[in-house]
């Protein structure tokens, strides 16, 4: 499709680089035995990863197995004597309802109805290692897997059922939770066919599966699986987790990033009947019967903290490109180039470079961090809200130094993560807590303990050079990103010459995944340079991404955007403004168009936005309108107004009445358009989405204003104070 | 200090023994073991801990459990009769208005406050009295749809 064949020189998925993704110490192996004595009876379908011996034992796909499982096992399928059907997967539910699309893939491939099946998720010694629920991977590879799983389970009833009739497997059809033998007008329950049965089978990664065209469970808006239980209050977060004799615990936070404790009188607290006070290095944190016990305990602890001297976001964008890290490999940068720049900055025609600052911002999941912990002997069990489980049991293992095989994390579906929880904190300090006290104990963050000890999206700096020829074709293009990450930062514009490049640097704040992570910061300097570069050329915004784009699938979805916006309108009211942006991340393409009205005062007004998106086969029409609307409405905060502002190791705005996240009254129109590309692989959608909404917002308010904002946010106090001040 | 022996929940008496000060959101989650009024900002920001008070949408994070001690209290495991769904907890799931769900039980006794003195309102009017509650999964389009259309089925099932 491409014609330009720029390799990309980044891998496919990038992994959240601030995050420790390491394999873990040991996989969970059970034998044979042990599986049917943890599960029970039935037929249990093991997914291998990259399991090449299974292909070549059976020269089928499937085997069955002995006495061990594969190293690299992914997900398993357990089909019990009661006909229940249970799915095992390390993936986690925080929102994005990969619960309910994994529900539908297994009913797609087993013919089951959905609601016989359960998913049992994030638990480490239940499921399988998995690296994180995080990169938009559950669609395009947990779903695969566990839709092969369940297209085997579904043979091996059919082959159990002929057995069962001693007939030919020719006629044998899966449907609604039966084998149906037609031709004989008869047909069994899967339980009937799975009772007495100890049947486990490996499949191997060329199982057969429905195509997308054949999809009577997929493809359909299947409900929230479990959405009653959220509706009525019934669900359990972990902040709702209760154990018998169950303390709550609290840290008594640093005064500042980096503090050392100096001293601690802790005497009145530890009079307090019930109360466990305990020190470690700097680590100070009490635990009592009850929550207003515990604060009152930590309000009587006197600390002394001694912090370094530390930087201010005043000259934050000053101090990234002023502190880069050299060096190579994951903690280096990285970059490609093609053609030649030196020769394209002698003869470009036209040519504008700009810089582009993006803002800390905060993931402020509604859900704050939380953990409940609880040891038996030197076991300890955890529950809490992240999206990397066998991460944090990494982490529990390695503070305790425990074999992981004595930790087990936990997952109830969480009150959103946002890319924001993939560290197990509120998990190690419970933990320290309840090893101390001898009791579980719960803790749960408050919301300036999330704003201050969690991690943020990174700021960041990037320096765009564009150059053009005379007919408007871009002949150069020079990227530079500073912090912010490498995620979409190659351009999918065809451009014969590039030189781009990521340059890591000493953050002053500690950073981490975001929601589409750098892909946003990117698109937005990219897509705002765009448009710019299309004004000098006085080309139509879009006439001039087409022009210079060769990829069909980008193409298509501009085209769409474009069409449903109704793009090209004159303006019918002043400060009245349309803007378009669009890109490629994750295996998704998107377009989005905004329209905007700025006030005399400055204040900026997101109207209208249409998003067109195209993520391959659709899974699940609503979840993936839903996905994009969310991405849509969390995108407005990062583009207009949410800033996290710090001096001297301190976060100076973290409480919602000072860190304005979006609300009602931020609300545009929003319409989405699916690009349901049944030919292709379905990619993961919870984060592209969100990338085009501040480009399209910025160029809307240069087509209104003429006024260019190259600042992320872009209007925290409407733009004309932006500009008077920057 | 004074303490408080009883409160009013959901139609239900229940003996606590608390200090009149302590915030009721903290009383209903930790000793009553109602948990699906949420904890969210802690200083009424985010509507996560709302709850009936005399079927007034108010913010259990920051009211003083001594202030509400005779008052008859609505948590959402309140709002239906058991096993069954009041008809905006329907519209939410027939909207599929909620990602995450952990801003639903506030968003759902805000609208239910909301219809209870407006029982037509219209999407701006909605959007106006939902504003001190927070969805960080962005729902607030299947929000609105979703009141409305709770509105028309409370509107029939009064007729």
């Amino acid at each position: 499709m491409n014609s330009t064949p720029v390799v990309s020189p980044y891998p496919e998925f990038e992994p959240e680089r601030y995050e420790i993704t390491s394999s873990p110490a040991h996989r969970f192996q059970p034998n044979r035995r042990e599986f049917f004595k943890l599960l029970g009876g039935g037929i249990v379908v093991v997914c291998a990863l990259n399991d090449t011996s299974a292909v070549q034992e059976s020269g089928g796909g499937r085997r069955t197995f002995s006495e061990s499982l594969p190293q690299e096992v992914s997900a398993w399928l357990h089909i019990g004597e009661e006909g229940a059907v249970t799915v095992y997967t390390g993936k986690v539910e925080v929102g994005q309802n990969t619960r309910t699309a994994l529900t539908q893939a297994v009913a797609e491939e087993l013919r089951v109805p959905s609601n016989l099946i359960r998913m049992v998720m994030g638990d480490t010694d239940l499921t399988p290692f998995d690296m994180g629920t995080f990169g938009s991977r559950s669609t395009p590879v947990m779903s695969p897997q566990l839709r092969r799983a369940a297209a085997a389970a579904r043979e091996m009833l059919i082959d159990l059922a002929t057995k069962h009739w001693n007939v030919e497997r020719a006629g044998l059809v899966a449907a609604g939770g039966k084998i149906i033998d037609e031709a004989r007008q008869r047909s069994a329950e899967y339980a009937e066919l799975v009772k007495g049965q100890k049947v486990a089978r490996t499949i191997a990664a060329d199982q057969p599966l429905t195509p997308a065209s054949g999809w009577k469970v997929m493809a359909q808006s299947l409900p929230k699986v479990n959405g009653r239980d959220f509706v009525t209050g019934r669900h359990r977060y972990t902040s709702d987790l209760k154990l018998p004799n169950m303390l709550y615990g609290k840290v008594l936070r640093p005064s500042a990033f980096g503090a050392t404790l100096t001293s601690l009188d802790a005497s009145e607290a530890k009079t307090m009947p019930g109360v466990t006070v305990i020190r470690d290095g700097d680590f100070v944190g009490v635990a009592a019967p009850s929550p207003e016990l515990t604060a009152r305990a930590v309000a009587l602890l006197r600390a002394e903290w001694k912090s370094p001297p530390q930087s201010s976001g005043r000259q934050l964008f000053e101090d990234l490109k002023r502190n880069v890290v050299e060096g190579k490999g994951r903690e280096g940068g990285f970059g490609h180039s093609v053609g030649s720049m030196d020769r394209i900055r002698a003869e470009a025609t036209d040519q504008l470079q700009a810089t582009y600052n993006v803002a800390y911002i905060a993931h402020t999941p509604l859900e704050p961090r939380a953990a409940v912990a609880e040891w038996k002997d030197d076991k300890l069990a955890v529950w809490t809200g992240t999206q990397r489980p066998f991460g944090v049991r990494s982490e529990l293992a390695q503070v305790f130094r425990l074999p992981e095989d004595h930790v087990r994390v936990q997952v109830p579906d969480t009150g959103s993560g946002c890319g924001g929880k993939h560290t197990g904190e509120a998990a190690v300090e419970a933990a320290r807590l309840a090893r101390a006290a001898g009791r579980p104990v719960k803790l749960v963050w408050t919301r300036e303990e999330e704003f201050t000890w969690a991690y943020f999206r990174p700021a960041g700096v990037i320096d765009v050079a564009g150059y053009l020829g005379h007919d408007g074709t871009i002949t150069g293009w020079e990227f530079h990103n500073y912090n912010s990450g490498g995620a979409a930062i190659g351009t999918p514009y065809d451009i014969p010459n590039q030189h781009i490049q990521f340059h890591p640097a000493q953050s002053p704040l500690r950073q981490g995944s975001y929601r589409a992570l750098a892909a946003t910061a990117n698109h937005f300097a990219r897509e705002s340079h765009m448009d710019d570069l299309a004004r000098l050329v006085k080309m139509d915004p879009l006439e001039f991404r087409l022009k210079n784009l060769k990829d069909a699938r980008l193409r298509s979805v501009f085209e769409a955007a474009a069409q449903k916006f109704g793009w090209g309108r004159a303006r019918t009211s002043k400060g009245q403004g349309f803007g378009i942006a669009g890109g490629i991340e994750k295996g998704g393409h998107v377009a989005t168009c905004a329209q905007v009205s700025v006030a005399d005062a400055g204040k900026v007004q997101i109207v209208r936005v249409v998003t067109a998106f195209d993520c391959g086969a659709v899974v699940n029409p609503e979840h993936l309108r839903n996905q994009i609307e969310g991405a849509t409405v969390m995108g407005i905060g990062g583009a207009l107004f949410e800033a996290i502002a710090f001096e001297d190791g301190r976060i100076l705005n973290g409480r919602f009445s000072s860190y304005r996240v979006p609300r009602f009254s931020d609300l545009p129109s929003i319409e989405v358009v699916l690009v349901d590309r049944q030919d292709q692989p379905s990619a993961g959608a919870g984060e592209t989405p969100m990338v085009g909404l501040a480009p399209a917002v910025g160029n809307a308010v240069f087509d209104a204003t003429g006024v260019r904002l190259r600042s992320l946010p872009m209007a925290p106090n409407g733009i004309k104070q932006q500009v008077a001040s920057g | 200090m004074a303490r408080v022996t009883q409160l009013q929940v959901n139609g239900r008496a229940y003996a606590v023994d608390v200090d009149a000060a302590t915030s009721l959101l903290s009383i209903l989650r930790d000793h009553v073991d109602l948990t699906g009024a949420k904890y969210g900002c802690g200083e009424g920001q985010c509507g996560a801990c709302t709850v009936l008070i005399d079927g007034l949408p108010r913010r259990s994070c920051i009211t003083q459990v001594g202030a509400v001690a005779n008052k008859p209290i609505t948590t959402i495991e309140g709002l239906a009769p058991s096993g069954g769904l009041h008809p905006l907890q329907q519209a939410f799931l027939d909207a599929d208005a909620l990602q995450c769900g952990y801003c639903s039980s506030g968003m759902i006794l805000t609208a239910v406050a909301l219809l209870k003195t407006n029982p037509d309102p219209t999407e701006q009017e909605i959007a106006r009295f939902m504003n001190g509650n927070v969805c960080r999964c962005g729902t607030y389009l299947r929000i609105i749809s979703a009141i409305r259309q709770g509105a028309k089925m409370l509107k029939e099932a009064r007729s």
